[in-house]
């Protein structure tokens, strides 16, 4: 964690932090203490006994599955609750200053001057309709305080995210910017003011790794400078890993462990951290993932006990009965009655490589100079690859490097192409329309955005079975017994058959995906980004069916996924793409070990690791 | 507001920037500046479109005023046209009756742009002269109303989704809804009886004009007319400025803008309103058009000298000329407001007009 790493030649690190005084008594920025907010004042807590502190220049990484309440702690830091929600009980000090005291003008002045905000997606959270010179400029026309001239701060701030401060670029509207440009923007929006508190809000999700390690830096490097107190919200470990001194979980609306990042990533004490920890991939080892089974119970239906016993392998009736509270061990506060046990059970090793060996024959599919294009824009260009029988070929690239596009030609939704493919040795027709139906149903499909890919007026019976009739023939009365088995595969219950997709998280969304993708019984399934929409803990649990799935039904399987640090945990081989070319393939441990060109290699440095 | 959080990577894949560490922006696309700019992209499409429809619409009402059984003579001579088919001759060679129909149809579709446009059947005067007060009164009625009802709308409907849930919002909604289940003459007539007969007498129940004089020489009588079609018309505005605002309001960029510390009226005007204009201008043109055309009965109940009673004449007095005439002009009107909008509508929405 080296802050001289970003630094700007000329700006001594040390100024920044003596422009503010010491913070409070403990020398903390931000104390939050026993933060409790319910659905509708008198509803079920959401989140509750929330306590934690951050001094001066330090990040604390906020980690935990979507529904944890993560992000209503952090708007909350704010002093901003969504729709629905109030804050019930606790108090949040900024400088000692209670937030949640605050009048509605007073609030008005410290949010976005004393206290920012980074949002989770800047394409939505910059205002299409304002250019971003302006939005820019607001932030800092809405304080007095700020002195000096306005557009000498936006060229200074869009300078220390890295951005060109020229007219031209401060005319433009958020959709003219890329991903990593809107992102920067809104880090620039949040520094602006000089704050003393900034909370980013998963401010990497959906960025390239390249793109992610430069956001990073530039966080760790500005917290450093101006001596900014930093929350960081994730459900990624690796990268709050990387950032954060501290770091809290949160599970069910509760912090079930919080300490020195050091010691929980090194020891875990909690059942749930160490089940996060082994879900994240590990981009040098193929170690199997094993990700936690099973899903938070919402608010209003935790039950009197521990919210974790569902899905904890250690769990006891006392654990049922009561409600643990948190209890200070081995440098951390840990929320679990069996804590001072759990630390032992840790000890195990890793279990070995997750991959093995394909037997060798004759390629599944072969692609031989494919090039494809969007009208004029040529999107690849000379494309030689081979899937072997029963192998996982990982394809690997940035967005914009046309892996979805190659994708999409091969299960014939994309017909602008060139060159040649053939499957079990037949050329394939460019459209899906021209294709014989067994073909069709020799190559299943699973799209990256299980929100949008399953029918959402039909039950999860009806969309498993739909292949069935479509492909096999198979006579209505054996339809669902076939659905409920392959159901069984991606380990969900006969119960939900008669679900509709909305009822489902999206992990089981997914996982309804791969069954529909599965139950026709394919020999080569293309996976495009399918965990990217994921939680971590929930990606492992998806990736492990695969796999397993896979070798079951001795599938050969394309794996497309701009996540270096899965690779080695499916794939054989992997193959890099950039810009609409191969960069190197080869066996998945070459090429990601040993890689033969530099931008495998850059991109390897760039993915973010669980430092323990 | 429907999209789900969790996803968080745009992919068509073609021409993203991956906005590398140097951060230099994204170089300019010449071809994309090559390309017709959208705004007159959409101006020159639509308006061939638009001269297209026109000429189907008038092909297709000369054909049907031609259809009607019996001709234009025998229908202004009634009897006499049996009993002196002399005159009848000569009242068809005036028409020219006796003319092909396709040289009929150039006839009559040439006078459109030269203005020669014919003469009314029933009083022999010029088309021009008996549309022209009319088109001018509509004109005024509709534009008054249009301003008034839109303002209103928009007012209501922003501050029903500012008061979200609240007391103002289901007022508005009851409102809303009942006057939109009333027909038009029902709420004339209701601002009859409160305003003009029985309740009180504060103003005129008819808005007869006396000839030769435009509705802006007496503006009492235009109240009622304005009131009862601001009634009919506010309710849809209203409606659609509240959905278009509840969604702009829930948005994260308003979200953001909050946590900016931004003042609420920053908030409202700047970052909602604008991104909640677009389909209220839509709506906001589809009551210019019902105000255009549907307000017959409005019309009817104040005996307001309108382009609407005087099609109504028209048609009973089988006033062919007439009748086309005012047709083609509602139809040009129709396209060129559906323009308009649709231009409104692309300019307020920078994403759609500027290209990546």
């Amino acid at each position: 964690m080296s802050a001289a790493k970003g630094s700007i030649p000329g700006a001594p690190e040390a100024q920044g932090q003596q422009r503010r005084g010491p913070a409070d008594r403990h020398g903390f920025r931000l104390e939050v203490r026993d933060l409790e907010i319910r659905n509708r004042r008198d509803g079920p807590a959401v989140v509750s006994g929330i306590s934690f502190a951050v001094r001066p220049g330090d990040v604390l990484g906020l980690v935990g599955e979507s529904g944890s309440g993560k992000t209503t702690v952090a708007l909350a830091l704010l002093g901003h609750t969504r729709r629905g929600l109030s804050v019930s009980a606790g108090e949040i000090r900024l400088d000692g200053m209670d937030l949640l005291r605050l009048r509605p003008a007073a609030l008005r002045q410290v949010r976005g001057a004393r206290v920012s905000y980074v949002p989770q997606d800047p394409s939505a959270a910059l205002n299409p309709a304002l250019r971003i010179g302006y939005q820019l400029r607001e932030a800092l026309r809405s304080h007095a305080r700020i002195t000096g001239d306005p557009e000498t701060r936006v060229r200074e701030v869009l300078g220390e995210v890295r951005l060109d401060a020229s007219p031209g670029m401060l005319r433009r509207y958020p959709h003219q910017l890329s991903g990593g440009q809107q992102q920067r923007v809104a880090l620039a929006m949040a520094f602006s003011c000089r704050p003393s508190l900034i909370v980013l809000d998963e401010p990497t999700t959906g960025l390239d790794v390249s793109t992610q390690r430069h956001i990073l830096d530039t966080v760790r490097r500005l917290c450093r400078r101006y001596g900014v107190a930093a929350v960081y919200v994730s459900h990624d470990l690796a990268v709050v890993s990387e950032l954060a001194a501290e770091v809290a979980v949160m599970y069910a609306g509760r912090v079930v462990e919080a300490g020195p990042a050091a010691l929980l990533f090194g020891r875990p004490l909690h059942p749930y951290t160490q089940g996060l920890l082994a879900s994240v991939p590990v981009p040098e080892g193929g170690r199997r993932l094993t990700g936690i089974p099973g899903q938070q119970p919402p608010p209003g239906h935790r039950g009197p006990g521990c919210a974790f016993v569902p899905r904890c392998a250690l769990a006891l009736d006392e654990c049922r009965a009561r409600a643990p509270e948190p209890v200070p061990l081995a440098g951390r506060t840990v929320l679990c009655l069996r804590a001072a046990e759990t630390g032992t059970a840790r000890a195990e090793p890793r279990p070995a490589a997750a991959v093995t060996d394909p037997p060798a024959g004759a390629a599944v599919l072969s692609v031989r100079g494919v090039s494809a294009s969007y009208g004029p824009v040529r999107v690849l260009s000379g494309i030689d690859l081979e899937v072997p029988p029963q192998a996982c070929v990982a394809l690997v690239g940035e967005s914009g490097s046309g892996k979805t596009t190659l994708a999409r030609c091969i299960v014939g939704l994309h017909r602008d192409w060139t060159g040649e493919m053939t499957f079990q040795g037949a050329r394939l027709a460019r459209g899906a329309r021209h294709r014989p139906v067994p073909v069709l149903q020799q190559i299943q499909c699973v799209f990256q955005n299980p929100y949008t890919s399953l029918n959402p007026r039909k039950t999860v019976g009806q969309i498993v079975a739909e292949p069935l009739r479509r492909f096999l023939h198979v006579p209505r009365g054996e339809q669902s017994e076939r659905a409920v088995s392959v159901l069984g595969d991606v380990a969900l219950g006969p119960r939900y058959l008669s679900r509709y997709p909305d009822q489902l998280s999206g992990g089981e969304r997914q996982r309804v995906a791969i069954a529909r993708a599965l139950v026709a019984e394919p020999s080569l399934l293309v996976c495009d980004e399918v965990t990217s929409a994921l939680d971590v803990s929930v990606q492992a649990v998806v990736v492990e069916l695969l796999r397993a799935a896979a070798a079951r039904r001795h599938l050969a399987m394309l794996f497309i996924t701009h996540n270096l640090a899965l690779v080695r945990s499916v794939a054989q081989f992997a193959v890099v793409l950039r810009q609409g070319e191969i960069v190197e393939a080869g066996p998945a441990e070459q090429v990601l070990a040993d890689p033969g060109s530099d931008y495998t290699a850059q991109l390897m440095a760039d993915v973010p690791r669980l430092r323990s | 507001m429907t999209e789900p959080r969790a996803v968080r990577r745009p992919e068509p894949e073609p021409a993203t920037e991956p906005g590398g560490p140097g951060g230099s922006p994204s170089p300019a696309r010449p071809r994309a500046a090559r390309d017709a700019h959208p705004v007159r992209h959409l101006l020159g499409r639509r308006a061939a479109a638009g001269l297209f429809t026109l000429c189907v619409v008038s092909v297709l009402v000369f054909a049907a005023t031609e259809v009607l059984p019996g001709n234009a003579a025998n229908a202004v001579l009634g009897r006499t046209a049996a009993s002196s088919p002399a005159a009848l001759h000569r009242l068809e060679a005036a028409l020219h009756l006796n003319r092909g129909l396709l040289d009929q149809y150039w006839l009559w579709f040439s006078g459109l742009f030269t203005g020669h446009l014919g003469h009314s059947l029933v009083n022999g005067q010029p088309v021009w002269g008996y549309a022209a007060p009319r088109l001018i009164n509509s004109a005024v009625l509709m534009a008054v109303t249009g301003v008034i009802g839109a303002a209103a709308g928009v007012a209501l409907g922003a501050l029903a989704a500012l008061r979200r849930d609240g007391w103002f919002d289901h007022i508005c909604a009851v409102t809303a809804l009942a006057v939109t289940a009333l027909p038009e003459f029902v709420v004339a007539i209701g601002l009859i009886i409160l305003f003009s007969t029985v309740v009180t007498h504060l103003l005129p129940a008819v808005s007869l004009l006396p000839p030769g004089s435009y509705a802006w020489n007496a503006p009492r009588l235009l109240i009622l007319p304005v009131a009862t079609l601001v009634v009919v018309i506010v309710p849809y505005i209203q409606r659609m400025t509240r959905a278009a605002m509840i969604e702009a309001l829930e948005s994260d960029y308003v979200e953001m803008a909050r946590l900016k510390g931004v003042p609420m009226w920053r908030i409202v005007l700047v970052h909602a309103l604008p991104n909640a204009t677009a389909p209220v201008i839509q709506v906001i043109g589809l009551n210019f058009l019902y105000l255009a055309g549907g307000v017959v009965l409005v019309e009817y109940v104040f005996a307001f000298p309108g382009i609407g009673q005087g099609l109504v004449d028209a048609v009973e007095n089988r006033d062919i000329p007439v009748i086309q005439f005012i047709v083609v002009l509602l139809a040009a009107f129709y396209v060129f407001m559906n323009i308009v909008t649709d231009v409104i509508a692309l300019l307020v929405t920078p994403r759609h007009r500027i290209p990546r």
